[in-house]
């Protein structure tokens, strides 16, 4: 088991990671974050726990299993959530140029070791 | 949707399809009605509106006996629905907004829409006073047409 603090820094890390939250899925707000200046936690966490929930509940809708990883790939970056347990997801923001393959496995690392 | 002032109505519109909410009702503090969203009923806007201007007004002064900040805001979660409030300043006044949501959206998208309204407002409020005439003899006239306007009937 790690910190929230911890899990934040692992993401973070990564090249081309401009920051990282830890956000209630339900609620839609911000438990820890690890933002670049400029960039609006608050906003990034609402939108993406919408994200992720309306995802849940297309797939339940379809008879699939709940995503386990969100890629949202746009022109000037990405943004990345895992769903962990409970109803914490760590949401990554990225640039176009990131390493998403060791953002992906370092994120799903870390959500599944969260305390 | 219905507003008393028509500057009122974009921003709120703009609200009300982001933020997916089922009920809103702007007010002043005194708890006078200036929009609403949802509701069919003038007496559950009268009550609603009571009601949500009272508890601004008991958390504003519970902020003022501890010594801090008039809160942004307050959320009653629920299991079916959830309730936010939250007092704005505006260039007519201090605002109230009260926004009824369910499970189909969060609070964190509510919140962000919502300041997001309260910006836009900010702008689009006229910068001159209406003038204020204490109850003139049209106010009769004047309270009907305003429910009116927002009931439509």
């Amino acid at each position: 088991m790690i910190p929230a603090d911890t899990a934040l820094e692992r993401v973070t890390q990564v090249p081309g990671i401009k920051g990282s939250l830890l956000i209630s899925g339900s609620d839609g707000l911000v438990v820890a974050e690890r933002l670049m200046d400029g960039i609006d936690g608050r906003a990034i966490a609402a939108l993406a726990a919408s994200l992720v929930q309306r995802l849940d509940r297309a797939t339940n809708g379809a008879g699939m299993r709940a995503p386990t990883f969100v890629h949202l790939r746009g022109t000037g970056g990405s943004v990345l959530a895992a769903p962990g347990r409970g109803d914490l997801v760590l949401v990554a923001v990225a640039t176009v140029d990131a390493n998403l393959g060791l953002a992906r496995v370092k994120m799903l690392d870390a959500v599944s070791q969260l305390a | 949707m219905r507003a008393l002032e028509p500057w009122v109505a974009a921003p709120l519109q703009t609200f009300i399809d982001e933020s997916s909410a089922r009920l809103i009702l702007l007010m002043t503090t005194s708890g006078q009605v200036v929009a609403q969203h949802g509701f069919s009923r003038s007496v559950e806007v009268m009550t609603a509106a009571a009601l949500g201007a009272a508890i601004v007004a008991s958390t504003e002064e519970l902020a003022r006996v501890m010594g801090t900040q008039r809160f942004a805001a307050l959320v009653h979660g629920g299991n079916r629905l959830s309730c936010m409030l939250s007092s704005f300043g505006t260039p007519r006044g201090r605002w109230i907004g009260l926004v009824v949501f369910g499970s189909e959206t969060s609070v964190g998208i509510v919140q962000l829409f919502f300041d997001q309204m309260v910006e836009e407002l900010v702008i689009a409020a006229p910068k001159e006073q209406p003038q204020r005439q204490p109850l003139p003899e049209t106010f009769e006239d004047e309270l009907n047409a305003s429910l009116k306007e927002l009931f439509g009937r």
